[in-house]
């Protein structure tokens, strides 16, 4: 049993295994084993392994599929949504997933649909995926052919149909409640929760929407067991997770390690330490919408709680690194157009807060900006914060800018006196 | 009922609604802009945030959006909490970034609701010094502005356009903050409800197009209550005036009728009192200009002869009482055509008939399978049509409650219904604009759909219905379906009326009162009348005093003339018919605010008053009777028809109210609409002019430097005047809505007694009819013609809400959206006749010919007719149509084109390519 | 028939439709039959249009509204919202250029300069032979190997100044060409 239960088959090199390759690994195994189970006894396997979802919230995965109504008197058509829209800004995990192994997450899409009672799930993938995208495409047809998907699969009467769906380039389709709106064909503004997509979802119906990396968890669980998985991994986190560095290192890249691996570990040991010549100054654990951290806090394990209890969120696991020779305040304003731009345009504070910050880092890169700038950007941690807004984007824009204000703010002062870019 | 607290406050509130609700209907000011009252919320402007506790220790709180929050039993709130004022002062902020500072040119200006919140949020210093976001704007037609800068994205057009009123043509596009509303393309806006945006949109980016033209600020112009002459559902209005001309008209809140919408034809059709078609002065047999004096005289000396009196449906219940006074009961004659006049009486009858319920628009709203027989509301009674598009959503709510989901989640409670519809079935003849909402639809010839009406009778009085031979198994599918759906209702609703003919009333009226038997409860019925005070007119009615009869007198009995009041014969019986009668007296008085063809004819011509400039009792479709207030001074050489009539008791509207409800028993609570005296401090008076109009003393100065005396009104509780009771306190009456910081329509809240509440100072109306009897069943319906000739089409005349009503069809802005009378029959025919779109169309042996309009849903052998309106010129009187006609094509384009034929609100046009000639 | 005297109310309603082409209806067709619903395919077909035609003229638009009886105006609501339809002509290759975090550490701002002084293009412009559009994208997930592009469908990782010239080294003489 491999401990790197998603990674295993993944070759860069020679491309993703073929249906029958897969299943000579080992593959649909998982996907098999449910074929004797009960949903309620996946469910409780999945619950169980204390699986968090891995799209950036870590909510119990287990937790979430038990709200879809079940039962007789519920509503027959539920689906089951891959959330593969990846464009947290220094994320690149699914992709490699996706185009290493697509048979991985379709076994895990069997899982789970059948789980939650699913006949039809969609992958709603993000435009610019295109190798992913063919992948895809011929592992799912692959499926089809060896009768894996469709009709009573592997003999349970159970029918599941899966649609790749490619979107068309926003961040805010990956708001679960976004995507749904940009699947239905509409303008992917989020939805007001509750209700939540467990109870109204796509269509109106009950819908699931689970991160790629989430299923691809699952075959391993179903198939080797959830004391194999808790095995795995460490510090009340279990099973493994795809961490991955960006930045002035010297190996950029992603890895599937156990949970509780130090963040030292991943960036001096996977990805070879800073280039020549470059120090750390700082880094986002977890990809642009998160806090600061820095290099105090190295010997910090990569879980879901300890990285949470610096103030900061394990999110995606994808660490972007700052180093010296760069300008913080140019790294902040760089993710604050990101923001700005990917906002949807719904709600107030971030449609309206967002530019104005935007509009800030431009003058402060020109020597335009006053303190009066930098008062108004602390304004706008605040006003942009946690439950102020209508979904979780801004919000994501104010980590690393509370965070950065504070632990930059000589930067910022300099900035302001240099009259320009002291990094410049 | 649940308890809350706010700010230490404790409130008995409703537990079904949301927090802001309840705040304001506690009357609290509490900011917000995306929820609106009856478009409930969904969460996008972040204004209206509170500080909500767990519990009383709990020191710290959350933030929670008022609008997005469900009332819980035992909440702690507060407003004014710190974090909750910043919060809210930056929300205000962050709007306010890319506004332009444009407020003194802007049409919004003193009645925005975002300056409004902008005060009331306390964002007083602009702290953005970046740039701001430009955009540029559409034309959008004849009604509205548009000034995309001043947006603030609450997403309150497009709710109110697509998800309320159905319109296509309007959407949110690109995002972030560069977030636009518009059409696809520069444009007219299609929605008959469009001008409902000048009211949704909080600030200034959609204005009232023709107030603009001739524009006046809110607090400078002078309003009074008054009711909407458009059609017979009686809409609350609040028109606002301005040196002696009407500028515009509002929505005036009623909680039963019009809510906070009205259509485009109220709103925009008002500005015919503006018109040069108006009367202004009285005239003579040759068109000479008589002073008022000379007018009394001439009509004094006129009143000595035999006269008898025409009545109208568009004129007051005290002109027609007064009419009626003058000429004596016997001589006062039905202002409707003959068959109108028949189906008046059905409905009179329905309104008496315990059976039945005739509801309003809120109870419209609420039910829960509708059939419409015939009726094309949307084109007869637009507001109506509003209202049955809020009924096929009581399913959804149905299936909300069942996910537990609040009826106020507005998106959400959308997204889980999808399509799922109460049942609307709609018996019609061509595409009605509200087929996209409609769960059936049954295309076809009047005749067949009376058929099937009748046939649907049957099924419901348990017999096996008898399908004529020949009748398609579509039809028969439509009648099971649409039975199934009227047995499974908790709360069927029947509508038919007076352009549907009396037959459709008949059936309607049957298929009602059977569906109450077996209710063992009363059915809801609406027969729609056609005109604003249709019912008043009919009630005052001997029932043998027809129209024809009228014609009969002047022809064989040598009465010496006539009075026709608020009337156009020609709109009324067949062109020869009117002329004949018309010749054959040399007295003929007409009294009418405009100018019609009836009026040409007459020897004595005097001009009466608009709703303007006289208040009026006017009866809607339900029997309500309601007082539309006098707005402005009336003009010397105008007077109401009463006044002309000059009948005892006619010295005020008041004192003519009161005796009419003494002497006729149909009408003896008739002066219980008047504001009751004792809601009225005594001697003190309502203004009419805001307490903040500006200029007042200097209005005349460019004549006359010294101050005018106010012009007195003796007649109402009303003045010309800004002094007076405040409106909000004591006020019984509501002439437009203000109060403390809130400038906009949006003080409408202060004025309720719970938000989509009833009005506090009560509305000014009575419902006249007592029902007190139980009809028996009209007798069944049989085809009285066979089919007809295989070469003839059946014509059929149809209506159009822009141009179809008299008044507003003289309103330069619900002109430019009027089309010229046409004839269209669908694509086949088109393709035989040869023709297409535009060409002229003859009616053969009629000498009648009509420019055609191919539309793709006219049933085959139906030809629709709408017969234009005198206002252009280019109108046909439909009485002088044939039942059926054979059509030809002629081989010229019509060059007479007015206004065009573009302007259909139900667009089925369709575009054929034929090649020239017939190929009959 | 006087078309000016019929269209004499309306405000100008001017851009037409057009037919869509079999190959596009045809795979508009397939992407209707996974959905429980035609309209949820406007996207889709947005994207099939443009995959076929470069852009999506407004000709487009109203053709593929009548198509799936989306009213126009939504069908706007939804191209003008995704980063990825051009709603104007673009080039033949579109370079999708990767402006965010991890690409703008490793100095994609030097290789967005380099690009605009070899092809003369800055964001949203078109190469004077038509060749090239260059656009901002956010970040192509391809965070390891930054600064990334896209151009057309091909990625091109671990950029820098010297690949950029030779990569668009015959672009290059195509533009002075096109700039005399
Ligand atoms: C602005 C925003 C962007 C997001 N983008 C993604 C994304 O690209 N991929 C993803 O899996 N989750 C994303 N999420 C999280 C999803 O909303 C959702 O929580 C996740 O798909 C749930 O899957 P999981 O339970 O498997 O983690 C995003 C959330 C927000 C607020
Ligand atoms: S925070 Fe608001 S505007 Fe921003 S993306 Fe979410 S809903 Fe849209
Ligand atoms: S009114 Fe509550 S968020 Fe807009």
């Amino acid at each position: 049993m491999s401990d790197r239960p998603l990674t295993k088959n993944i070759d860069l090199a020679r491309g993703p295994l073929s249906l029958r390759d897969y299943e000579a690994a080992g593959g649909y195994r998982g996907a098999k084993s449910v074929a004797g189970l009960h949903p309620n006894e996946v469910l409780e396997r999945v619950k169980e392994s204390g699986l968090k979802g891995r799209g950036g919230a870590g909510f119990p995965t287990g937790l979430k599929w038990s709200f879809v109504p079940q039962g007789p008197e519920s509503e027959q058509q539920k689906y089951l949504v891959v959330n593969a829209d990846e464009m947290e800004p220094g994320t690149f995990k699914d992709r490699l997933l996706m185009e290493g192994d697509p048979h991985l997450l379709i076994e895990g899409m069997i899982i789970a649909a059948y789980t939650i009672g699913a006949n039809k799930a969609f992958i709603f993938l993000r435009g610019e995926y295109v190798l992913a995208e063919k992948r895809l495409a011929r592992a799912i047809a692959e499926a089809k052919e060896a009768g894996h998907l469709g009709t009573n699969l592997f003999g349970t009467g159970y029918d599941l149909d899966i649609v790749l769906h490619t979107s068309a380039g926003r961040y805010i389709c990956g708001e679960e409640t976004a995507l749904l709106n940009a699947l239905e064909g509409k303008r992917a503004n989020p939805r007001a929760k509750p209700p939540f997509p467990q109870v109204s979802g796509l269509w109106g119906k009950p819908t699931i929407v689970n991160n790629v990396e989430t299923l691809c968890n699952l075959p391993g669980i179903l198939a080797n067991g959830v004391e194999w998985y808790q095995s795995l991994g460490s510090g009340g986190d279990y099973g493994t997770k795809m961490f991955g560095v960006s930045g002035r290192v010297k190996k950029p890249g992603c890895w599937e390690l156990p949970f509780g691996v130090s963040i030292r570990e991943v960036i001096e040991g996977h990805a070879g330490g800073m280039q020549e010549g470059y120090s750390l100054k700082a880094f986002l654990p977890g990809g642009g919408s998160t806090d600061f951290l820095t290099p105090e806090h190295l010997d910090t394990p990569l879980t879901y709680s300890a990285i949470g209890e610096l103030g900061s969120r394990l999110a995606t696991g994808t660490m972007i690194l700052l180093d010296d020779k760069t300008c913080p305040v140019g790294m902040i304003g760089n993710l604050m157009r990101f923001f700005a731009h990917e906002s949807c345009g719904f709600c107030t504070p971030c449609r309206d807060g967002l530019p104005w910050v935007d509009a800030i880092f431009r003058d402060l890169e020109c020597g335009k900006g006053s303190a009066k700038d930098i008062a108004i950007l602390h304004d706008h941690v605040g006003y942009m914060g946690p439950g102020k807004t209508f979904c979780a984007l801004a919000p994501g824009a104010t980590a690393p800018l509370g965070s950065g204000l504070k632990l930059f703010a000589e930067e910022f002062e300099q900035h302001l006196v240099h009259g320009a870019c002291p990094y410049l | 009922m649940a308890k809350i607290t706010v700010d230490g406050q404790c409130y008995e509130v409703d537990p079904a609604n949301n927090l802001l609700q309840e705040c304001l209907s506690q009357g609290l000011d509490l900011p917000y802009f995306c929820w609106h009252p009856c478009m409930g919320s969904v969460g996008a402007c972040r204004q209206c945030a509170v500080k909500q506790y767990r519990d009383e220790d709990d020191k710290t709180g959350t933030l929670v959006m008022a609008c997005m929050t469900p009332v819980t039993d035992g909440a702690i709130l507060s407003i004014e909490d710190d974090q909750a004022k910043a919060f809210r002062a930056g929300v205000i902020e962050g709007l306010m970034t890319s506004h332009p500072h444009d407020c003194p040119v802007c049409e919004e200006g003193g009645e925005c609701h975002l300056q409004d919140m902008t005060l009331m949020s306390g964002h007083n210093y602009r702290r953005f010094d970046k740039r701001k976001v430009t955009h540029r704007n559409q034309d959008l037609g004849p009604f509205l502005n548009h000034e995309m800068n001043r947006c603030i994205t609450c997403y309150r057009c497009v709710r109110f356009y697509n998800d309320y009123a159905g319109g296509k043509d309007l959407s949110a596009q690109a995002s972030h903050h560069h977030t636009y509303f518009g059409r696809f393309e520069a444009g007219t806006l299609e929605s008959e409800f469009s001008g409902n945006l000048a009211e949704v949109c909080p600030t200034g980016v959609f204005t009232d197009k023709p107030f603009s033209e001739h524009y006046a600020r809110k607090w400078d112009l002078e309003a009074a209550p008054a009711v909407c002459t458009g059609c017979a559902i009686g809409c609350n209005t609040s028109p606002g005036e301005r040196y002696g001309s009407l500028r515009r008209i509002v929505n005036r809140y009623h909680s039963d009728i019009n809510g906070y919408f009205l259509c485009d034809r109220g709103r925009f059709g008002a500005h015919y009192v503006n018109s040069d078609f108006r009367l202004r002065s009285a005239k003579d047999s040759s068109g000479m200009t008589l002073s008022s004096e000379e007018a009394s005289i001439a009509f004094a000396r006129d009143t000595q002869k035999r006269l008898i009196g025409i009545g109208s449906p568009r004129a007051s219940v005290e002109a027609n009482f007064a009419l009626r006074r003058l000429v004596g009961e016997d001589n006062f004659y039905a202002g409707f055509s003959d068959s109108d006049y028949e189906a008046m009486q059905v409905l009179l009858n329905s309104l008496q008939d315990q059976d039945f319920n005739c509801p309003s628009l809120k109870q419209v709203e609420s039910a829960d399978a509708v059939l419409i027989i015939g009726e094309d509301v949307t084109n007869t009674a637009p507001r109506m049509a509003l209202s049955l598009r809020q009924s096929v959503r009581v399913a959804a709510y149905e299936l909300a409650d069942k996910a537990r989901i609040p009826q106020w989640q507005d998106a959400a409670v959308r997204e889980i219904a999808q399509e799922t519809r109460s049942p609307l079935c709609i018996f019609a003849t061509g595409a009605t604009r509200l087929d996209d909402v409609a769960t059936l639809r049954l295309n076809a010839s009047r005749e067949d759909l009376l058929e099937a009406a009748e046939a649907l009778f049957v099924r419901l009085s348990g017999d096996s219905p008898h399908y004529r031979e020949g009748v398609t198994g579509r039809t028969m599918q439509a009648v099971e379906e649409t039975y199934a759906a009227l047995l499974a209702a908790k709360k069927p609703l029947i509508i038919s009326g007076v352009h549907a003919g009396v037959e459709a009333m008949r059936l309607a009226s049957n298929i009602a009162k059977r569906l109450a038997k077996i209710r063992e409860s009363s059915c809801d019925l609406v027969l729609l009348a056609a005109e604003h005070n249709s019912v008043g007119h009919a009630l005052l009615l001997e029932e043998k005093n027809s129209l024809g009869s009228a014609f009969n007198r002047l022809k064989d009995e040598g009465c010496d003339g006539l009075i026709v009041i608020e009337n156009d014969l020609y709109n009324r019986a067949p062109t020869s018919i009117v002329q004949a009668a018309l010749k054959s007296v040399d007295t003929c008085i007409v009294i009418d605010q405009i100018e019609t063809p009836t009026a040409r004819h007459a020897s004595l011509v005097l001009p009466s008053t608009s709703f303007v400039e006289s208040a009026n009792v006017l009866v809607n479709y339900e029997g309500r009777a309601q007082l539309s207030f006098q707005l402005s001074p009336c003009p010397e050489s105008l007077k109401p028809v009463e006044r002309w009539l000059n009948v005892e008791g006619s010295e005020s509207t008041e004192s003519l109210i009161r005796r009419c409800s003494t002497e006729l028993a149909p009408f003896s609570e008739l002066d219980k609409c008047l504001p009751h005296p004792s809601s009225v401090v005594p001697g003190a008076k309502f203004p009419r002019m805001s307490h903040r109009a500006s200029g007042r003393t200097a209005m005349n100065a460019d004549r006359n430097v010294h101050e005018g005396k106010q012009t007195l009104d003796d007649n109402s509780v009303m003045s010309f005047s800004m002094e007076g009771i405040q409106p909000l306190r004591d006020a019984t009456v509501l002439g437009s809505s203000w109060a403390p910081q809130w400038n906009s329509n949006q003080s409408i809240s202060k004025f309720q007694n719970e938000v989509n509440g009833a009005l506090k100072q009560r509305n000014s109306e009575i419902h006249l009819i007592t029902r007190n009897s139980h009809l028996d069943y009209y007798p069944s319906y049989s085809r009285t013609e066979g089919q007809s000739d295989e070469h003839k089409y059946l014509l059929q005349a149809v209506q159009q809400i822009f141009g179809s009503d008299e008044l507003s069809a003289r309103s330069k802005p619900v002109q430019s959206r009027m089309s010229d009378c046409y004839i269209a029959f669908n694509v086949e025919s088109a393709k035989q006749l040869g023709a297409t779109t535009g060409d002229s169309i003859e009616l053969q042996d009629t000498g009648v010919e009509l420019t055609l309009v191919v539309r793709a849903d006219v049933p085959d052998g139906v030809a629709l007719v709408y017969p234009g309106s005198s206002a252009t010129g280019l109108s046909v009187n439909r009485f002088d149509l044939p039942k059926a006609a054979q059509l030809s094509r002629l081989d010229k384009a019509n060059s007479e084109y007015g206004l065009g034929v573009s302007s259909l609100v139900v667009d089925d046009r369709v575009d054929v390519e034929v090649t020239t000639g017939a190929i009959l | 028939m006087s078309e000016n005297k019929l269209m004499k109310n309306s405000v100008i309603t001017t851009s037409l439709s057009r037919e869509l082409t079999a190959a596009e209806i045809s795979e508009i067709e397939h992407e209707i039959s996974l959905y429980p619903d035609k309209r949820a395919v406007g996207l889709e077909a947005l994207k099939i249009v443009q995959r076929h035609q470069g852009w999506v003229s407004d000709e487009s638009m109203r053709a593929i509204s009548n198509y799936l009886d989306i009213p126009v105006a939504d069908l706007e609501g939804v191209a003008t919202f995704f980063n990825l339809i051009y709603r104007r002509p673009v080039g033949k290759k579109v370079i999708l250029f990767c402006d965010s975090v991890s690409c703008w550490v490793m100095g994609c701002d030097r290789i967005k300069q380099k690009i605009t002084d070899q092809l003369g293009i800055d964001y949203g412009e078109t190469t004077s032979d038509g060749e090239y559009t260059l656009i901002p994208v956010p970040c192509l997930g391809d965070c390891d190997k930054a600064p990334v592009m896209m151009i057309g469908e091909e990625m091109h990782r671990h950029l820098d100044e010297e690949g950029i010239e030779s990569l668009f080294r015959n672009a290059a003489v195509n533009k002075s060409g096109g700039d005399s």
